[in-house]
C-alpha cells in the first residue's frame, strides 16, 4: 500500500512528539486505543486561562497513518480554543492526509484522543465532561 | 554496493536464479511445443524437457519421477491433495486432521470439505509452534483418511516432527500429506525416509519461476490416488488436466537441481548470516524470537520488538523489504493467526517482523538491515506511549484499554 506524501512527511518528521506534565491542572491527557488492536495514542494539551491551547504533544504506538493522524492533530490544536478543538472532525484528518478507507480508524482514534484530552482537562477544572462519540476504530 | 530496497522477504517469494531463467528461455521461443503432442518433434522435445525436469525434482526429494504431478503452484497442489483425497477415499472415511498454523491453502481446502460434509480436526500448537504427537494420535478415528501437516511454517519457520507424524499415520493406515512449500530446496526432504504420501511444493520459493509447482503422489506402499479437481485432457496420469507449463516446469526442474547441489553450502552461509542478524537484533531490549529456535528452517527469523507496531516499523525501514505479523491493513485488524495460535498476545504479534534470507543475501545487506532496524525501533519507541509507560514501570495490563 502506498502512503500519501503527507503521511510520509508526518511519519518521518513528526510534529510535537513528547510528554507534558500530566499532574498540572492546565494539562489534559487523552489515552485511547489498545495495544491488542495495534494502536494506542496519547495526546496531551496545555490550556491557558483564556481557554486557548498553547501546547500539544503526542506519543503513538501504531502504523504510519496513526502516527501521522496524531501528529497532524497536535499541529491543528495549537492556538485553537478548547471549543474550536472540539469541532475537529475525523473526516478532516482523512482528507488532509488522504487516508485510504482501511485507515479511517486512525483518524477516528485521533478525534477520540482530542476529545478525551479535552475531557480530562475539563474534569480537572471542575467542568462537566462532554459526551464521547462511540469509537469504532 | 548495496542496492535498495534490500529484499529480505524470501518466504513470500525468491528472486529467480539466473541459471534457472537461462534454462527456461528456449522453451518460450524455439522449443515451444506442447508436451502432449505425440506426432512431431516439437512435442517430443517438450516432453523430453518435462521428463528431464521430473528427474531433477525426483532426485531432490527422493521419489520416482512418475510420482510428480505438475500444478500451477503449491496452492493448487494443496487443494488437489486435500479435496482429491477426500473424494477418492470417500468410501473409507471423511475425517481429516490438520493444524491451526497451516497455510490458508490447506485450511481453506479443509473448510471446503467441511461444507461437503467432511469432518476436520484442527490440532493446536504449543508456544514454539509445534503440534503435540499424542494429540495427533488421539484424534485419529476409524473415519480418518488423511493427516495434513506442513513441513516448515511460512511465518516462523518451525519444522514439525515429520517422521514421527508419518510413523503415527502409517501405524493407523492413514495417508500423510505435507505442505512442504517452504522446506523443499531449503532443508533435506526425502519422501521415503520422511514417510510422506503426498507433498505440495512450489518453484518460486526456491529460486524458480512463479506459476508452477507440484504435488508428489506416492505410487507404491501405499499406492495413492487423488480425484482430479479439473476436467480436461487427462494429463498427469489423469490427476491434473491442462497443457503442461513447459518453461515453468523446466525452471522448477533446474531450481531443484541447483538446490540439491548447493543446499549444503547455501544453508551454511545463510545460517551464519541469520545468526548474526538474530544475535544483534535480540540484543535490543524487549525483543523476542518467535517460534522454535532449534526446529526451524534455516532462512527465516521472526522477531517481535515490543512496544513498536509492526506496520509502523516497516514504514520506518523502507529500505528493507520484510513482512510483519501485524495485520493493520486487514479489515479485521487481526494480527497473524499463526503467532496467535502459538499463544502470543495480540500486542506482541502486532510488533513482529519476519526476515527471510536467501541464496543471494549478502553479509553487507544483513549488516545494513541490523543497523536500519535498530535505528527505526529506537526512533519509534521514543514515539511510543507504551514504551514510556514500560520505562516508568507501569504495568500495561493494569490499564483499562478502550476495547472496540
Amino acid at each position: 500500500m502506498a502512503y500519501s506524501d503527507k503521511v510520509i512527511d508526518h511519519y518521518s518528521n513528526p510534529r510535537n512528539v513528547g510528554t507534558l506534565d500530566k499532574s498540572k491542572k492546565s494539562v489534559g491527557t487523552g489515552l485511547v486505543g489498545a495495544p491488542e488492536c495495534g494502536d494506542v495514542m496519547r495526546l496531551q494539551i496545555e490550556v491557558d486561562e483564556n481557554q486557548i491551547i498553547t501546547d500539544a504533544k503526542f506519543k503513538t504506538f501504531g502504523c504510519g497513518s496513526a502516527i501521522a493522524s496524531s501528529s497532524l492533530a497536535t499541529e491543528w490544536l495549537k492556538g485553537k480554543s478548547v471549543d474550536e478543538a472540539l469541532t475537529i472532525d475525523n473526516m478532516e484528518i482523512v482528507e488532509e492526509l488522504a487516508l485510504p478507507p482501511v485507515k479511517i480508524h486512525c483518524s477516528v482514534l485521533a478525534e477520540d484522543a482530542i476529545k478525551s484530552a479535552i475531557n480530562d482537562y475539563r474534569v480537572k477544572n471542575g467542568l462537566e465532561p462532554i459526551e464521547m462519540p462511540k469509537s469504532h476504530h | 554496493m548495496l542496492k535498495f530496497p534490500i529484499y529480505l522477504d524470501n518466504n513470500a517469494t525468491t528472486p529467480m536464479d539466473p541459471r534457472v531463467l537461462e534454462a527456461m528461455l528456449p522453451y518460450f521461443s524455439e522449443k515451444f511445443g506442447n508436451a502432449a503432442s505425440r506426432n512431431h518433434a516439437f512435442g517430443w522435445n517438450a516432453e523430453e524437457a518435462v521428463d528431464y525436469a521430473r528427474e531433477q525434482i525426483a532426485a531432490l526429494i527422493n521419489c520416482n519421477p512418475k510420482e510428480i504431478i505438475f500444478t500451477s503452484g503449491a496452492t493448487e497442489a494443496d487443494n488437489l491433495a486435500i479435496k482429491g483425497v477426500f473424494e477418492m477415499y470417500a468410501s473409507k472415511g471423511n475425517h481429516i486432521i490438520t493444524a491451526v498454523t497451516e497455510h490458508k491453502a490447506v485450511l481453506d481446502s479443509c473448510k471446503h470439505i467441511e461444507k461437503l460434509g467432511g469432518k476436520v480436526t484442527y490440532l493446536k500448537v504449543d508456544e514454539k509452534g509445534l503440534i503435540d504427537l499424542k494429540e495427533l494420535e488421539a484424534a485419529i478415528t476409524p473415519q480418518t483418511i488423511l493427516i495434513s501437516i506442513m513441513f516448515g511454517n511460512n511465518e516462523v519457520g518451525v519444522i514439525q516432527p515429520i517422521r514421527e507424524i508419518s510413523a503415527i499415520a502409517r501405524k493407523h493406515g492413514v495417508l500423510f500429506m505435507s505442505d512442504a512449500t517452504q522446506a523443499v530446496g531449503k532443508v533435506p526432504v526425502d519422501v521415503e525416509a520422511d514417510g510422506i504420501d503426498l507433498m505440495a511444493f512450489s518453484a518460486h520459493k526456491m529460486y524458480g519461476p512463479k506459476g508452477v509447482g507440484a504435488l508428489y503422489v506416492r505410487r507404491k506402499n501405499p499406492r495413492v490416488k487423488v480425484t482430479a479437481q479439473m476436467d480436461g485432457g487427462g494429463h498427469e496420469r489423469g490427476m491434473r488436466s491442462g497443457t503442461l507449463n513447459v518453461p515453468g516446469i523446466v525452471g522448477l526442474g533446474k531450481a531443484c537441481e541447483l538446490c540439491k547441489n548447493e543446499m549444503e553450502s547455501d544453508t551454511a552461509r545463510i545460517l551464519k548470516l541469520r545468526e548474526k542478524l538474530e544475535t544483534e537484533l535480540l540484543k535490543m531490549e524487549e525483543s523476542y524470537l518467535n517460534g522454535s529456535k532449534e526446529s526451524r528452517l534455516p532462512h527465516v527469523s521472526n522477531i517481535s520488538f515490543k512496544y513498536v507496531e509492526g506496520e509502523g516499523l516497516m514504514m520506518g525501514i523502507k529500505d528493507l523489504a520484510v513482512s510483519s505479523g501485524s495485520a493493520c491493513t486487514s479489515a479485521s485488524l487481526e494480527p497473524s493467526y499463526v503467532l496467535k495460535a502459538m499463544g502470543m498476545s495480540d500486542d506482541l504479534a502486532h510488533s513482529s517482523l519476519r526476515f527471510g534470507l536467501s541464496r543471494f543475501t549478502t553479509e553487507e545487506e544483513v549488516d545494513f538491515a541490523i543497523a536500519h532496524v535498530k535505528e527505526a525501533v529506537t526512533k519509534l519507541r521514543e514515539m511510543s506511549p507504551l514504551w514510556e509507560m514500560f520505562k516508568e514501570g507501569i504495568d500495561l495490563e493494569s490499564i483499562e484499554w478502550a476495547e472496540h
